[in-house]
């Protein structure tokens, strides 16, 4: 650190999402012309604090000091007076129109409400030359690389004269090459003065850049410490380390001999996921744990039908998946709560007895005209099990449901015809602790009846308390298998990480 | 990572009252409306309530009726139709010419089918040929504006046989056949979206399509039937037109204003997943009601083209007010 003047000051910030507390008491101070990182597992809260920072977020708790001063922003435009912006994990950018464009967006040079070309032209050079970039600024943004399109949002924060730059998951989408590139990007920034904030759960990359480093886990901070006293194994450490919270289940495991129900052989759509090869038994719960990007969404997706694959095989109960569609899939026995309830899963604005039986209205129809009766009584029947609350009307819009419940909908919309394999993403995103215990004891019924379970989860406490094999897929690979009854944390996440020595 | 704040949930209860007062109002304004107006042109007008004047309103709107039934699909399963118009003027103009060809009731159900043919082509076009579904369609009614103009070389074709326009003009008890035909179409139509699995998988597509081809819904299979519907429901009204003339005419497919008009102000969504038939019959009967008051009370009739614009703006103003205060 070159600098010991404080740039940003937090005190006591907290922000709660539909109930949900994801951070609590922050306090903490972001040295001016440094680079600070923000390091957590998936949901602790870092992106979130990043997006109160630059203002797109509004904290309900605590205050904000910018330059000594206190600050309340309600909109990223009013933290840009400031000089503070962020580059999101989606880039912001408008495809169709040039680099140059793009770069003065809201910014534009105008003389009497008339775009002034030359004058733009000059400073985009300067801040080319500034960030040493080469990009050609005629270009639509859309045909350039991911990678260059990330420039085009760091100069557009440079043509704001951005003071401090949040940066969210910068090399997400860039392959380790490019990555390191906007690494030194990013060094050349800081050594020209701007604060960063780099918001990174890739640990090698958060500790080759940062001077400091924030832990947080559960939307709380663990500590803020110098990068140079931290390695891979201190941060792991500091991010997980927290007694289980949640109560799960007894596992129940399957018999050695129970059958194979789901089989995916070689499944691939590079660069995405590649060589996926595993077996699911009957009764068997298998977690697919990995990072967000990992490939393990896509994954289960291509299982289901949802996306193409190019190679591959996929079979349910011995028998090939012929037609790669939802349709197929779920005429073969494989249901999907897919990764977001509301963009994928249910239709929120219709009643709770029509999301329910819409996958499988054939069994409550005859030619085609419905039995409405049949259909609610099935309905009810299934809301009972699963436990769906506040549905005292099947009538009643799932809009009106809580998440937990809305997401219990969704589990009885892929019970209704008893499915063999139950790929479950995220079952518990945005759900609270009460609900969660009551989806753990749903998933582990329905496996102990024979079903043959995949579980997704951001959480890795959930994938250890549940599954009864973990699977770890890394960068479109699988590249670990643990056993459910010895595997710890640790392993999981080193493994994720990359951290532990496991050949990728 | 986490879920994202909705502004509205920072206003709490205030917000949500309005919303609430908003879907209502989206939801029976309709009702409220039509039953306001009926009773105002009771009382004002010794004419207005009287079988002839009712029956009159309602065959001279049948046409408008059969196509915003049509449309409605569309609309709910997510699409939007702007050829009904020009298929209209094409179906008509098919079936007065093969009526001089062959027996007037095959020219007839020809013409029908023509509107079906090319429902079946827009919706092809905008589902599997992925163009944009206003785009689409206006341009697809340009050409079908054009077919027509060809095979007439613009000018009336008329019919002399008498069968032809027994559709158009023959009644029972007084009641014209097309308004039947209009009753028949929209029962049916109604039936499909509140008792069948097809109407279902409409509202599944309009509301969410990827949850619904999640759901194994086949949602480009399902839109593209929809504008078959709607080519349909053109045909028949172009039909039933030149039947009741007597005459097929290129010219008469315009805009098919009346027919969106109708359905959204009876409260179908214009960006899908909710509406039902009786919305759009009532729409078409409001606007009909609407014109039928301004002649029988004797007003300037430009003023008609203001308060039906208005009214449009309204019932859209609505919508997107009570969806965005209820997400």
């Amino acid at each position: 650190m070159t600098s010991t003047d404080t740039h940003v000051e937090l005190l006591g910030i907290g922000k709660r999402f539909s109930g949900v507390q994801a951070l609590q008491d922050i306090s903490l101070a972001i040295e001016r012309g440094g680079v600070h990182a923000l390091v957590g597992e998936n949901g602790a809260g870092k992106s979130t604090l990043g997006r109160i920072i630059a203002g797109a977020h509004v904290p309900d708790a605590g205050t904000m000091k910018v330059n000594g001063d206190v600050v309340r922003y309600n909109s990223p435009h009013d933290a840009l007076a400031d000089g503070l912006t962020m580059i999101a994990q989606e880039l912001t950018l408008v495809p169709l129109r040039s680099v140059i464009e793009n770069v003065f967006l809201g910014s534009e040079t105008s003389r009497f409400g008339l775009v002034v070309k030359d004058p733009m032209r000059e400073r985009y050079d300067e801040l080319c030359a500034q960030a040493g970039f080469d990009l050609p600024g005629d270009d639509p943004v859309g045909s350039l690389r991911i990678a260059d399109q990330q420039k085009v949002e760091i100069l557009r924060a440079l043509a704001r004269d951005s003071k401090l730059i949040v940066m969210d998951e910068p090399t997400a989408a860039l392959t380790s090459d490019e990555s390191s590139r906007l690494l030194d990007i990013v060094r050349g920034l800081r050594d020209a003065g701007t604060t960063i904030v780099y918001v990174s759960h890739f640990l090698p990359e958060v500790l080759s850049i940062a001077d400091t480093v924030t832990v947080l886990r559960d939307g709380r901070l663990i500590h803020t410490r110098p990068a140079e006293s931290e390695t891979p194994a201190s941060i792991v450490t500091a991010m997980l380390g927290r007694p289980m919270e949640l109560s799960f289940p007894e596992k129940i495991y399957p018999p050695d001999d129970a059958p194979v129900v789901l089989s995916v052989r070689g499944l691939a759509r590079p660069p995405v996921f590649e060589d996926i090869t595993f077996d699911v038994r009957a009764g068997e719960i298998v977690g697919l744990a990995g990072l967000i990007g990992s490939g393990r969404t896509e994954v289960a997706r291509a299982i289901f039908g949802a996306d193409r694959f190019d190679r591959g095989e996929i079979a349910v109960g011995g028998a090939p998946l012929k037609t790669r569609s939802p349709k197929g899939a779920i005429r073969a026995g494989i249901a999907m709560l897919p990764e977001s309830r509301k963009d994928q899963g249910l239709h929120m604005r219709r009643p709770i007895v029509e999301n329910v039986s819409l996958a499988h209205l054939g069994a409550v129809s005859s030619a085609g005209v419905l039995m409405p009766r049949e259909e609610r009584g099935k309905v009810q029947e299934i809301v009972e099990r699963v436990d769906v609350r506040g549905a005292s009307r099947l009538s009643a819009l799932v809009s009106t449901l809580s998440g937990g419940n809305q997401q219990k909908v969704l589990f009885a919309k892929w019970l209704f015809r008893s499915p063999r394999v139950l790929l479950a993403d995220e079952p518990t995103r945005g759900v609270d602790v009460g609900a969660k215990r009551a989806i753990y004891a749903l998933i582990q019924g329905l496996a102990a009846e024979g079903m043959a379970v995949v579980l997704i989860s951001s959480e890795l406490e959930e994938v250890l308390g549940l599954a009864h094999r973990i699977l770890v897929i890394r960068a479109g690979h699988l590249v670990a298998e643990f056993d459910g009854r010895s595997a710890t944390e640790d392993d999981v996440l080193h493994a994720a990480f990359a951290t532990g020595g496991i050949a990728a | 990572m986490s879920a994202p704040a909705t502004p509205a949930s920072r206003f709490g209860i205030a917000r949500r009252g309005v919303g609430i007062g908003l879907t209502s109002l989206r939801d029976y304004g309709i009702v409220a409306s039509f039953v306001l107006i009926f009773v105002f042109l009771t009382f004002k007008s010794n004419v207005f309530l009287t079988k002839i004047n009712l029956f009159n309103v309602l065959d001279q709107n049948s046409e408008w009726g059969i196509m915003a039934c049509g449309g409605t699909l569309v609309l709910i399963a997510g699409g939007f139709d702007l050829s009904v118009g020009a298929i209209f003027a094409l179906s008509g103009v098919v079936a007065a010419q093969a009526a001089a060809h062959m027996n007037p009731t095959y020219a007839i159900l020809l013409g029908a089918l023509v509107g079906l043919g090319v429902g079946i082509v827009n919706g092809i076009v905008t589902t599997v040929g992925r163009i944009n579904a206003l785009v689409g369609t206006l341009a697809s009614s340009i050409v079908i504006q054009g077919i027509a103009l060809v095979l007439t070389n613009g000018q009336l074709v008329n019919v002399t046989k008498s069968g032809f326009t027994s559709l158009g003009q023959g009644t029972i008890f007084t009641l014209h056949y097309s308004v039947i035909v209009w009753a028949t179409f929209a029962l049916i139509c109604g039936f499909l979206l509140w008792r069948t699995r097809y109407g279902r998988y409409i509202y599944a597509s309009g509301g969410n399509a990827e949850a619904a081809r999640l759901s194994g819904v086949r949602v480009n299979l399902i839109r593209a039937s929809t504008y078959a519907i709607s080519g349909l429901s053109a045909g028949i009204a172009g039909v039933i037109v030149a039947s009741r003339v007597a005459t097929g005419e290129a010219d008469t497919g315009t805009f098919p204003l009346v027919v969106i008009a109708g359905i959204v102000i009876g409260g179908t969504s214009i960006l899908g997943g909710q509406g039902a038939i009786w919305r759009s019959v009532l729409g078409i009967l409001l606007l009909a009601l609407i014109g039928n008051g301004f002649n029988l009370l004797g007003v300037n009739p430009i003023y008609q083209q203001i308060l039906q614009g208005s009214i449009i703006l309204t019932a859209v103003g609505i919508d997107a007010w009570a969806r965005k205060t209820n997400t």
